[in-house]
């Protein structure tokens, strides 16, 4: 805050020329460092994630089946032609999309809630917030094993409450499964990001809206949430990308059956069980872009920036 | 606007710790009431009570005859000023200050014709549509205030709302409070940590000690005659010297010298109201250069030699520190008060007298000098309690 004050003061007095060209030095060298600094991590991303990107876009051009080796050859965008006009893939790219919003939304209320609680909580609050944790401490697999049992009509606890129900072997139930899976274990790092974003918003300011004749609820969304907004914009940034690649939970749940496949899913399987390494590639690479203009749009149309970088700071 | 009645009200909080006992207090109609006290003594608390934003644990509080305990903050139509200014930082300063007013579903109209008053009498008007975090300090203050003014309440409370600025700009915008203030007329329940600022703004003061109100009463009437040692040492700067003082064969031994007993403080000794230990205050200001008084005013005081440790020469007048014998006094209130100054006020080396001499004096820093101190103005303290023994239906009485 007085940073930006001192900041907002240097501005507001017009420079010498003199005054600018030893600001721009020290800027560029701020810079330079800045770029130093990022470079290890930078350099060991790109090796790491640059390659297999770079390779899938070069496979996904190519017609390359491992059960045909002998056809493989240069395609240029046939598979991009192919994929896109595949119903299959619709389908599966609209399961993805309803599960995206669907959870991600219900985790962001949820974890609100879960959020506010664990803030508000005075006693036992080391209690409230492991427990509150351990679903995002299981590893996805075994959850999604076990919540596959418990639909399994006959074993199941929770197939014996619906009586004589299969709900894995229908498409609505068993994609509400699945996004109950998803939600139930996701949404405690929800509440744990957006726990953060809460630390940020000073009692102060709601006391001050307390006394300027805000309801508990106008609170919330009057001072809370735009206060807290980068913080949820970063959760949800998050949480968006991440709920795009599902593919643990259906894997186990369903395996795709009765058209519940997301993308991640479909690629998997033209990938390294179909052994087609030409389409595959190129729903990777789909997904590779369909991620990244999400993350685009929040970046650029939300403004979401990194947590600790305020708005004004980044004027 | 309203009276605020504060009757036997005390607060618990959840974990024992009790920050305030008893307060009882009433604040006419349009008064400028300041609560002070050293940190952590309970002010906030009281205030965030008559806010409603802290429960009040046991006793009653009124606001315009109307029992208020039970509530909402929102219910209670006072307004707020905080020491953080709480200024919702995604709203321009218009927006901040008719924050208020949209959530009173005024119209559109009203809102703006409000906010450009408020925002005119605060010279706010040319900031109206920057955000708080491009306004300095004092600007920030001012958008506080303004977001207080505009819905005309019942009642301003204020926490420390000058405490983060610097010097020079506190005691301007100390001015802009009591003028706008005085404009109003509306009630207002001031807190502060500074006794400048509570002595300088309020009608009338309250000093706080650890959640229990020590005294009430206009800012000279605490300096003139300040019920106990607490406040005697709190209120005034520099702050009043204490020495120990011993009855003996009808004087009083102290390190500036015996001093003789009058009739009253002799009865008091005898009747046992007064212990034989006690200690002795006297304020800065009522010493004088001895070669400086004339004969007149010299039989109403005392003189005595002690060797000048440091001369801080202020143009107005010269602050003398002098050196003298005998044990130090000590008392809980003391300690508690040189650990709420950072012990501060003297300073170093052994000097443990502060006294202001007229400028003319001619006193110089080493040797000893002769100063005088008029008896007329000293306070006797009980030790063991703090009260003030020369007090005398409410006013200081000196050792008559
Ligand atoms: N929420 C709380 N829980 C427990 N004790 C508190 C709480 N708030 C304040 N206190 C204690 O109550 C006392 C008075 O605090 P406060 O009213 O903030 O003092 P002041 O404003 O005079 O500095 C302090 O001893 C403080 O530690
Ligand atoms: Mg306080």
């Amino acid at each position: 805050m007085s940073a930006t004050s001192t900041a907002a003061k240097h501005r507001a007095q017009p420079l010498s020329r003199a005054e600018k060209a030893r600001l721009s030095e020290g800027k560029r060298a701020e810079r330079r460092l800045g770029w130093l600094l990022c470079a290890p991590a930078a350099i060991v991303m790109v090796a790491v994630t640059a390659y297999p990107i770079l390779y899938s876009v070069w496979l996904s051009l190519q017609r390359y089946d491992l059960k045909f080796p002998d056809d493989r050859e240069f395609v240029g965008l046939s598979n991009y032609v192919t994929v896109l006009g595949n119903q299959y893939w619709w389908t599966a790219f609209g399961v993805t999309m309803l599960i995206t919003v669907v959870t991600v939304v219900v985790e962001l209320v949820l974890g609100m809630a879960l959020a506010l609680v664990m803030h508000r909580t005075l006693v036992g609050r080391g209690i409230v917030r492991t427990s509150a944790l351990i679903p995002y401490g299981i590893v996805t697999v075994v959850a999604a094993f076990s919540w596959r049992y418990a639909w399994t009509p006959g074993t199941g606890y929770l197939a014996n409450l619906f009586s004589d129900s299969a709900p894995l072997t229908e498409r609505a139930s068993s994609l509400a499964i699945i996004m109950l899976a998803e939600i139930w274990k996701t949404t405690p790092f929800m509440a744990l990001l957006l726990m953060a974003g809460l630390a940020l918003v000073p009692e102060d300011l709601l006391k001050a809206a307390a006394m300027d004749g805000a309801t508990a609820w106008q609170r919330f969304t009057k001072v809370m949430l735009p206060v807290m907004k980068p913080a949820i914009l970063v959760a949800l940034l998050f949480r968006t990308l991440d709920a795009f690649r599902v593919f643990d939970n259906i894997y186990v749940l369903t395996a795709g059956a009765n058209e519940t496949s997301s993308v991640s899913m479909l690629a998997y399987n033209n990938l390294i069980k179909g052994l087609n390494l030409g389409i595959g590639s190129t729903m990777s690479v789909l997904i590779f872009l369909t991620v990244a203009i999400i993350a685009f749009v929040f970046v650029k149309l939300f403004g979401t920036a990194a947590p600790g970088s305020s708005e004004e700071g980044r004027r | 606007m309203a009276d605020i009645v504060l009757d036997k009200v005390g607060k618990q909080y959840p974990d024992g710790t009790v920050a305030v006992r008893d307060v009882d207090l009433e604040i006419a109609d349009g008064e400028f009431v300041i609560l002070v006290g050293p940190s952590g003594c309970g002010k906030s608390t009281l205030l965030n009570m008559i806010a409603g934003l802290e429960d009040i644990s046991s006793g009653e509080l009124r606001i315009g005859g109307e029992r208020m305990n039970e509530k909402a903050p929102r219910d209670r139509d006072i307004a707020m000023v905080f020491q953080s200014y709480a200024l919702y930082p995604n709203m321009t300063v218009r927006e901040n200050m008719a924050f208020p007013l949209r959530l009173a579903k005024l119209d559109k109209a009203t809102i703006d014709e409000k906010v450009a008053e408020a925002a005119k009498v605060l010279e706010l008007t040319e900031l109206l549509e920057r955000k708080p975090a491009n306004l300095s300090g004092g600007q920030r203050q001012r958008v506080a205030m303004g977001r207080a003014i505009v819905r005309s309440p019942k009642a301003f409370l204020m926490d420390e709302p000058l405490s983060n600025l610097d010097a020079k700009l506190r005691v301007q915008m100390r001015t802009v409070v009591s003028r706008l203030q005085k404009r109003l007329g509306t009630t207002t329940v001031y807190v502060t940590h500074d006794q400048t600022e509570a002595m300088t703004l309020g009608d009338r003061v309250v000093v706080l000690r650890a959640g229990v109100v020590q005294q009430v009463g206009d800012p000279q009437t605490l300096y003139d005659h300040p019920a106990n040692l607490f406040v005697a040492g709190f209120i005034g700067s520099p702050a009043m010297n204490f020495l120990s003082a011993r009855a003996l064969d009808g004087a009083l031994r102290t390190a500036l010298g015996d001093v003789p007993i009058g009739d009253r403080l002799r009865g008091m000794l005898e009747r046992g109201e007064a212990p034989q230990e006690m200690i002795l205050g006297v304020r800065p200001e009522h010493f004088e250069d001895a070669a400086l008084v004339d004969e007149a005013a010299r039989a109403k005081g005392r003189e005595f030699e002690a060797p000048v440790e440091l001369v801080e020469s202020m143009g107005s007048d010269k602050y003398v520190y002098l050196t003298v014998e005998g044990e130090r006094a000590s008392s809980a209130e003391l300690e508690e008060l040189a650990a709420d100054a950072g012990a501060a006020d003297l300073p170093a080396g052994g000097a443990n007298l502060v006294t202001r001499l007229s400028a003319e004096s001619r006193v110089r820093e080493g040797g000893p000098y002769k100063v005088w101190f008029n008896l007329e103005k000293i306070h006797l303290f009980d030790p063991s309690d703090g009260r003030n023994i020369t007090l005398h239906e409410g006013r200081a009485a000196g050792i008559s």
